[in-house]
């Protein structure tokens, strides 16, 4: 197998005649596809997701060249991007019917129980404790935060969903979602500093015996 | 709001984690194959680009592309050396 420096990808894919080129770059992107995807898809339809998915990412390859800056192989930069075509389309099959609603109204929380004392009685003390404080951050949170971002963080954090549905179903996109979560996450930091509160202390409350 | 024990632990603990230089999904994402091609050849990724590394412990959906990608590119390294 003859094997293309990154800048004979580049020359050939861009040049007029490069369906040989095309052609090449699409089997070699199904190729990954396959390995990518083997052992998470059902065999009876991995063969059809790979070609698929390898047509629509040499599209997207091609519109996005002069994005390659060289930091990787050309096959490896190009396969990420076959990658990430191919989990969008898995993750809008798997998760099309599910709406964040049904997910919320499964985690709505009750009075916290840790496993280690199923079977014997918290002491009433450690159960006010930990009461308390979940009532006070969440009591934070929704002085803090928007609704959407709280809306956001308890069903990305709940961590049934993958993060690009929730965007999906929200009306915006992966990466935005990720910005609101980290804006939130930030605006929390600081309003615990402000009340003179450390995550890891209230971490400790979750864990104390 | 009334969340469960467990998803208020995890939005404490993403709180905690919370740092400026943390990279987005679509940052990570331009440097995964890098990150990838580092890894595979054995090399310490995580010294290299410490905020990818960092990014994928707090993104489920960009580990596991990061995870598949990996996969793929070990599989065709096999597959393609001699004997």
């Amino acid at each position: 197998m003859i094997v293309k420096s990154n800048q004979e990808w580049l020359a050939a894919l861009r040049s007029q005649d490069n369906e040989q080129a095309l052609e090449e770059l699409r089997r070699s992107l199904e190729r990954g596809l396959h390995y990518a995807l083997a052992g998470g898809v059902d065999d009876s339809q991995l063969e059809a997701l790979q070609e698929d998915i390898a047509q629509d990412a040499v599209v997207k390859v091609l519109a996005n060249l002069d994005t390659f800056r060289g930091e990787s192989q050309f096959l490896t930069w190009a396969t990420k991007i076959a990658v990430r075509l191919a989990f969008s389309e898995l993750r809008r099959k798997r998760w099309r019917d599910v709406s964040i609603e049904a997910l919320q109204k499964e985690d709505e929380g009750q009075e916290y129980t840790p496993a280690f004392l199923a079977d014997s009685s918290p002491s009433p003390e450690k159960q006010a404790s930990l009461n308390g404080m979940m009532n006070m951050v969440q009591q934070m949170m929704e002085e803090t935060l928007s609704e959407r971002q709280r809306m956001a963080l308890q069903t990305v954090m709940a961590g049934q969903m993958p993060l690009e549905e929730i965007a999906r179903r929200m009306g915006t996109n992966r990466n935005a979602l990720y910005k609101l979560l980290y804006d939130a996450r930030l605006r929390m930091q600081k309003r615990l500093v402000e009340a003179g509160l450390s995550p890891q202390d209230l971490l400790a409350i979750f864990d104390e015996k | 709001m009334n969340l469960k024990p467990d998803v208020l632990k995890k939005v404490i603990q993403s709180i905690a984690n919370a740092h400026p230089n943390e990279l987005d999904c679509d940052t990570c994402f331009q440097q995964i194959d890098r990150f990838a091609e580092l890894t595979l050849a054995g090399k310490p990724a995580d010294a290299a680009l410490p905020l990818v590394q960092e990014h994928l412990a707090h993104c489920h959906d960009c580990q596991e592309e990061f995870e598949a990608l990996l996969a793929a590119l070990k599989a065709i390294k096999q597959d393609d050396s001699p004997g």
